[in-house]
């Protein structure tokens, strides 16, 4: 497979690999609720074997906090990335096919989203609506649908002018139809590769709005571990250290597994 | 009462600041199982005319009337209702047809739009259209970027015969096929209107294929009609400058 040929994209895709499955398995790795005192507070890294990454301030096992946090990170982070593209499609798809006053409102629209950092309006809504798994990851795709938004349109206006396009109308399919059956699906590929930017950049917000305490508080996430760390920071920096390091990986990972995607596809077309 | 009335159809496109008449006060009419060509050098509007005919680009002016209705004054469901009597198919095979779609996909959409056929009956249709274009009902799972240009056409040719039409337009249908391909897709269409008695609009550029096809044909040179009459008139004997440039460019005719 050209997928796996490059080291840079084998690299990416090893990361996120052992990261799903240890999201997948925290439960039966880490049994225990991990917010429970598993031993003495503070113990460092690499000092007791049954708790290897030592314990936080609480006496709670880092490693089962930082295994069980992967799982919401990588949830967050997908099904946001996942809400922006459906919503950035469904936009793009009808601004660019149906045109005219309401492409115009709906790319006005993107502008405004656009213009406010995508943060801010996470921070904003969370804020207001309160924070809880769901509401975070519309949250996070109220900020980044602008992206695959505009990528969409763009490609549906070359789209429309497709004779297969025009043959759909002769035969008398509804333009709705036509939009998201017969143009939607051949707009989508460039709209796909958009996909591990904001998957990683959900995943920074993600741990940004933990760290500021917006995350969903039922949940142990990441940047909920940075912050309680950072209380610390000076006594005991591998609080905050281990899951930082734990972010810049996955976001690597998400992030050369996707240039992989890309490149493969490249190639696929240049030999097609 | 006349098939298809057109008349008056005029449209232009700007180009810089001047318009460039694609259809200029185009009239003419087809008959019920008549095939009606339209020939002209490139650029001359034929194209546009199968477009506008069609419906598929708005005209400046003109009626375009297809067994009495006034299609220019329909209602959008109201006319793609009607669309289901009046087909088209492109030139290009290679574009005319979704590639991610299937053959069978592509030829049921018609039958789901225009017939109240049961999913059984619209598979069994699929199959006996796909038999009708001589292609193995088994193609109907493929995906039409997997098939070939000549298959492309005959899945559009059967796709465009799904709805029953009166009035197929077939703009330059076989120009892009190869020679031999080229031959089997017309005998293909000829046998079609035999038991049909489907009418065609065919737009070529290809003055063999008109003497071959057509019954009647109509000269067109930028924009305008400057000639009609019966193809073997025509072709033998053109009145029109633009005509007889086409005869003298034309390879030998074939005799028939
Ligand atoms: N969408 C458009 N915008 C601007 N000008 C156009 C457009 N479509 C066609 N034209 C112009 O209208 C004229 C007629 O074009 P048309 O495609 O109908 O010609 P044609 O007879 O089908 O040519 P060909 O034999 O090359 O297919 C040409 O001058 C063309 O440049
Ligand atoms: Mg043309």
């Amino acid at each position: 497979m050209t997928l796996l040929r490059t080291p840079t994209a084998l690299l990416g895709f090893a990361i996120l690999f052992a990261l799903a499955l240890v999201a997948l398995l925290a439960p039966l790795l880490f049994p225990a609720d991990p917010l429970s005192i598993a031993g003495p507070a503070l113990l460092r890294p690499f000092q007791d074997a049954s708790l290897p990454l030592g314990t936080d301030r609480l006496g709670r096992d880092v490693l089962a906090e930082l295994v069980h946090g992967a799982r919401t990170s990588l949830l967050v982070g997908l099904a946001a990335a996942a809400t922006s593209i459906i919503i950035g499609s469904v936009v793009g798809t009808l601004a660019g096919f149906l045109g005219g006053i309401l492409d115009e409102v709906l790319m006005r629209v993107t502008d405004a989203f656009q213009t406010v950092p995508g943060f801010l309006l996470a921070l904003a809504f969370v804020s207001v609506v309160g924070p809880s798994l769901p509401v975070v990851v519309f949250a996070i795709a109220l900020g980044a649908w602008t992206g695959p938004a505009r990528v969409a349109r763009a490609e549906v206006l070359s789209i429309r002018e497709r004779d297969y396009v025009a043959g759909a109308r002769a035969i008398g399919m509804h333009p709705l139809k036509i939009a998201f059956r017969e143009v939607l699906p051949n707009a989508l590929p460039p709209v796909l590769a958009l996909s591990s930017v904001i998957v990683a950049a959900a995943v920074l917000t993600e741990a940004a709005l933990s760290f500021l305490g917006l995350g969903d508080p039922n949940r142990i996430t990441w940047g909920g571990m940075i912050a309680e760390g950072r209380t610390i920071l000076r006594f005991a920096p591998y609080l905050s250290i281990i899951p930082g390091i734990a972010l810049v990986l996955t976001v690597l990972g998400v992030y050369l597994a996707g240039e992989g995607v890309v490149e493969a596809s490249a190639a696929r077309k240049v030999r097609a | 009462m006349p098939l298809l009335a057109v008349s008056g159809l005029t449209k232009r496109y700007r180009r810089g600041d001047t318009l460039v008449s694609a259809a200029d006060d185009v009239s003419f009419t087809i008959e019920p199982a008549e095939t009606l060509a339209l020939v002209g050098p490139s650029g001359s509007g034929k194209s546009t005319i199968a477009r506008l005919v069609t419906r598929l680009i708005e005209p400046d002016a003109g009626t375009i009337l297809l067994e009495g209705t006034n299609l220019r004054a329909l209602k959008p469901s109201a006319l793609r209702a009607m669309r289901g009597r009046l087909q088209i198919v492109f030139q290009d095979p290679l574009a005319a047809l979704n590639p991610r779609a299937t053959v069978g996909r592509v030829i049921e959409d018609p039958l789901k739009i225009h017939t109240r056929f049961s999913r059984g009956e619209r598979r069994s249709r699929v199959a006996s259209l796909l038999e009708r274009v001589r292609l193995d009902p088994a193609l109907a799972s493929r995906p039409i970027h997997e098939i070939s240009g000549g298959q492309r056409q005959r899945v559009a040719i059967a796709r465009a015969l799904a709805s029953s039409p009166t009035l197929i337009v077939l703009d330059e249908a076989v120009s892009a096929l190869d020679v031999s391909v080229r031959a089997e897709i017309l005998q293909l269409l000829k046998r079609i209107q035999r038991e049909t008695r489907v009418a065609y609009f065919f737009i070529t550029h290809d003055l063999g294929v008109v003497r071959a096809m057509a019954d009647r044909v109509a000269v067109l040179d930028g924009g305008r009609i400057v000639e009609t009459g019966l193809a073997s008139e025509v072709v033998s004997n053109p009145q029109s400058e633009i005509g007889k440039a086409l005869v003298a460019a034309a390879p030998r005719l074939p005799r028939s």
